[in-house]
């Protein structure tokens, strides 16, 4: 059963439950008589046990299983509400989420087993006085037999004709012995379990009766623990290792049983009270709940109408089409700025003013909206990291922070497979295996690192290893091998370029081609997908130490401040954010260095750009200019200089798709429509060389 | 060539390029417009698309018919329309010199043809239809708009 997709829905449920705990106890210190909020607690703690178990919690499983003891014995009576005992049942539940914010982080529970905790709560549960096993209140757990702790399944009598076989057998000098076995609460397959305790005890002893019985074992309708009473030649410290040798056996309690007399009637009595007494927890429940059923529905309800109240469910394409509606609304605000010939008076202007103050915080509102945290695409990861890397026989260790930090829905669904990619190639080229890393005196686990943050406009996404780097010099070989560079080419390219050969087509350093990576269509995919997005990867890396993986990306998609310039006579637009500045100059400070056109700006050399080339745009015959302007841009840490015809302004657009046909043109990211209907182009930036 | 299903009746479009008639599925024609707006110029694609148009908020990228199939250029009349077809998510505004009628073609009329003049490649082409002694050159789409 594949249980990581529902990994998210039990983060949710049981975020919710421990919340709800939280509150309920609360309320039980003050109330410490309020039976409607104990019932609660307690269904709550099970519920959660149930949970923690499917998902293969173990932990928080018998962490909440001790819980719901101590809280059983508080229905029962046995045991009152204390500030010490609410205390203890705090640090429970700050056990419990601390549990599940490492299965939020990190896909499984940490290593903490709170032994301290689970201690302090067998310690309330143990010993407890018997004193008159009143009426026959089911949920009483009493100790009657020998033996300090309290084992439910105990606690029943033989009734007489198995009492004559246990005295024929005392006759025959064998051992009898009342045995309770109990199972770990981490145990998953518990009647398995028990069948491996029953043929153990089969083949050194002779079982005459179990409790529960022996089909209610087998189907696992029981808790942690049964009993039965056995005849052996063997003696109780032999079968008590046997026993503990068996995995997952929490303890093991051996009690010698004697010959006794036969009492007809005290035997009937005796049946009729042990059927009432069954180790059945759920049989518990179901009868708690029948009695708090009334006091805890009115409860229920309220509960459950605040978590209907928490979220809705929305159709993506409702959404599109609400964000489509905004950005026309937006669209005509700025046609209506732009009219000519209105009077502006003091009330036409204020009236505008609060249109656009109103349309940007809609605007907002629906992005917020569309926003979702990270972390449903992160949470799938460490389950993945693990299953890969116990298949490559590597140590590693995932390690992921910030996914609270929220993109919008469109980005999330895309950019789950290059991360997917880049963890990949980390696990598997970057990492290296442990024999290098002990070499290397390396810790012997490799240390994956996601993080993901925000930076101003942009979302960071950060994928770092600890491996063994890029080898650059073998990059070069392999370009060179591929035809895709030439030797001299090869002496003379920085870092970055050879990097950068990385994210070409069909680039691929692998010797082999593994099931995973290597078959060389991964990382310029990576590259497409980001910078479909409207993002850019950057790489930072070091021979032994490894390398970084960096994804920036635009955090709000659709509406963007972006200043329209002419190149020739058609209008584009250029990212406000890009821009560093604007500067007048005169041709002749357009020098040639190499080839390339640049300009010298406070001591920078910044390459120039004519745009109208890069466009193709068509020539229109102008005078020479005696001014040129130039746009500085910023391209991740580099400068630019985009030479235009001509500043038409600021302005803010909606940033319209170019539509399937027309994705793949690598200097136009998208289009707008600007206040008088027509279409400008807006320009990518980082696609400019 | 490729066989395109075409079920027991069609309706087609019918359109005038120079002096030939062409049809494509009505099925997938979602609008007809006037080519009265300014069509924006997107660098670094092929010669025969226009640019793009803005179709009610909605950027839609036009090919000229024309020069995709190599005809002479000619200028823009009152009768000269934008025909908007989507396939699947895409749309896409076709540019022709005017606009037929709408006609029906049952499987018997349309003919698969071997051969062709020079001016449309085969590729384009599902058939052949017959109406009213006319010869309506039927399109086949989505070739005609692969990416």
């Amino acid at each position: 059963m594949d249980i990581k997709q529902y990994l998210e829905i039990f983060i949710d449920e049981a975020k919710e439950h421990l919340q709800g705990m939280n509150q309920s106890l609360l309320q039980l210190e003050k109330n410490p008589d309020d039976n409607a909020m104990l019932n609660e607690i307690f269904r709550v703690a099970h519920t959660l046990k149930g949970m923690a178990g499917t998902m293969g919690f173990n932990k928080m499983a018998r962490l909440t299983h001790n819980m719901e003891n101590v809280l059983h014995a508080i229905r029962g009576e046995e045991i009152k509400v204390s500030t010490s005992l609410v205390d203890l049942l705090f640090k429970c539940l700050d056990a419990l989420e601390n549990y599940l914010g490492n299965i939020i982080e990190t896909g499984n529970e940490g290593s903490n087993d709170y032994d301290d905790i689970i201690q302090a709560l067998a310690g309330i549960t143990k010993g407890k006085p018997s004193g008159e096993p009143n009426s026959l209140k089911p949920s009483t757990a009493q100790d009657t037999s020998a033996g300090g702790s309290v084992h439910q399944t105990a606690n029943f009598k033989v009734d007489q004709y198995e009492q004559n076989v246990i005295n024929k057998a005392k006759e025959a000098n064998m051992n009898v012995y009342q045995i309770t076995v109990v199972l770990d609460s981490g145990c998953v397959l518990k009647s398995a379990r028990a069948f491996i305790v029953f043929q153990m005890l089969e083949r050194y002893s002779e079982i005459i009766k179990s409790e529960p019985k022996v089909e209610d074992i087998e189907d696992e309708k029981f808790g942690f623990e049964f009993t039965v009473i056995v005849i052996s030649k063997y003696n109780a410290e032999f079968l008590s290792k046997e026993l503990y040798s068996i995995a997952e056996i929490q303890e093991v309690l051996i009690t010698p049983l004697e010959a006794k007399a036969i009492d007809v009637d005290e035997a009937k009595k005796e049946e009729a009270k042990s059927s009432a007494t069954t180790g059945n927890l759920a049989v518990h429940q179901e009868a708690d709940e029948a009695e708090g059923e009334a006091a805890a529905q009115k409860h229920e309800a309220t509960s459950r109408r605040t978590r209907t109240g928490k979220t809705v469910r929305v159709d993506i394409d409702r959404l599109d089409v609400l964000l489509n509606l905004v950005s026309e609304l937006i669209i005509q605000k700025t046609r209506l700025e732009g009219l000519e010939g209105i009077e502006r008076t003091q009330t036409y202007n204020e009236t505008v003013e609060y249109l656009e103050r109103i349309t940007t915080s809609l605007h907002d509102a629906v992005m917020k909206v569309r926003m979702v945290p990270v972390e449903a695409v992160f949470n799938r990861f460490p389950r993945m990291v693990r299953d890969i890397s116990r298949e490559l026989g590597k140590e590693i260790v995932l390690t992921m922070s910030g996914e609270e930090t929220e993109l919008d829905r469109t980005v999330i669904d895309e950019i789950g497979d290059p991360l997917i990619h880049l963890l990949r190639n980390s696990i598997d080229h970057g990492i290296e295996p442990i024999e290098k890393r002990r070499e290397l005196k390396k810790p012997e686990e490799g240390h994956i690192y996601l993080r993901a943050y925000q930076d101003g406009n942009t979302v960071v996404i950060e994928v770092e290893d600890d491996g063994e780097g890029i080898n650059l010099e073998k990059v070069k070989r392999k370009a060179i091998e591929k035809g895709m560079i030439s030797q001299d080419i090869a002496n003379s390219m920085t870092k970055k370029e050879i990097i950068d050969l990385l994210f070409r087509p069909s680039f691929s350093t692998a010797d082999k081609i593994t099931d995973i990576s290597g078959r060389g269509v991964g990382l310029d995919v990576v590259k497409t997908k980001i910078e479909a997005l409207g993002g850019v990867v950057e790489v930072e890396t070091e021979a032994n130490k490894g390398s970084k993986f960096i994804i920036r990306l635009p955090l709000t998609l659709a509406i963007i401040q972006a200043l329209l310039v002419y190149v020739g006579n058609e209008k584009y637009a250029i990212q406000l954010n890009s821009i560093k500045q604007i500067i007048n100059i005169s041709p002749s400070d357009i020098k040639t260095v190499q080839n390339q056109e640049v300009i010298l700006l406070r001591n920078t050399v910044i390459p120039i750009i004519r745009l109208d080339e890069v466009l193709d745009v068509p020539k229109i015959e102008k005078e020479q200019k005696k001014q040129l302007t130039i746009v500085i841009v910023k391209k991740g840490d580099r400068l630019l200089g985009l030479l235009v015809d001509g500043i038409i302004g600021q302005q803010e657009i909606v940033q319209k798709s170019l539509g399937k046909f027309l994705s793949g043109i690598k200097i136009i990211t998208s289009a707008t429509i600007l206040g008088d209907g027509n279409v400008a182009l807006i320009l990518d930036v980082n696609a400019l060389t | 060539m490729e066989a395109a299903v075409i079920s027991d009746s069609k309706q087609f479009l019918v359109f005038r390029l120079d002096k030939e008639e062409y049809g494509v599925d009505i099925q997938k024609v979602t609008t007809i417009i006037e080519k009265d707006m300014a069509i924006a110029r997107v660098p670094k694609t092929p010669d025969f698309i226009e640019g793009v148009i803005n179709l009610r908020g909605e950027i839609v990228p036009v090919m000229n018919l024309r020069k995709k199939f190599n005809l002479p250029a000619v200028e823009d009349t009152e009768d000269t329309r934008i025909i908007i077809i989507k396939l699947e998510d895409l749309a896409i505004g076709l540019i022709v010199d005017s606009v037929a009628e709408v006609i029906h073609l049952s499987e018997d009329s349309i003919e698969t043809i071997s051969s062709f003049s020079a001016e449309v490649s085969l590729d384009y082409i599902l058939g052949v239809g017959k109406v009213d002694g006319r010869i309506v050159t039927l399109l086949n789409l989505e070739k005609l708009i692969k990416i």
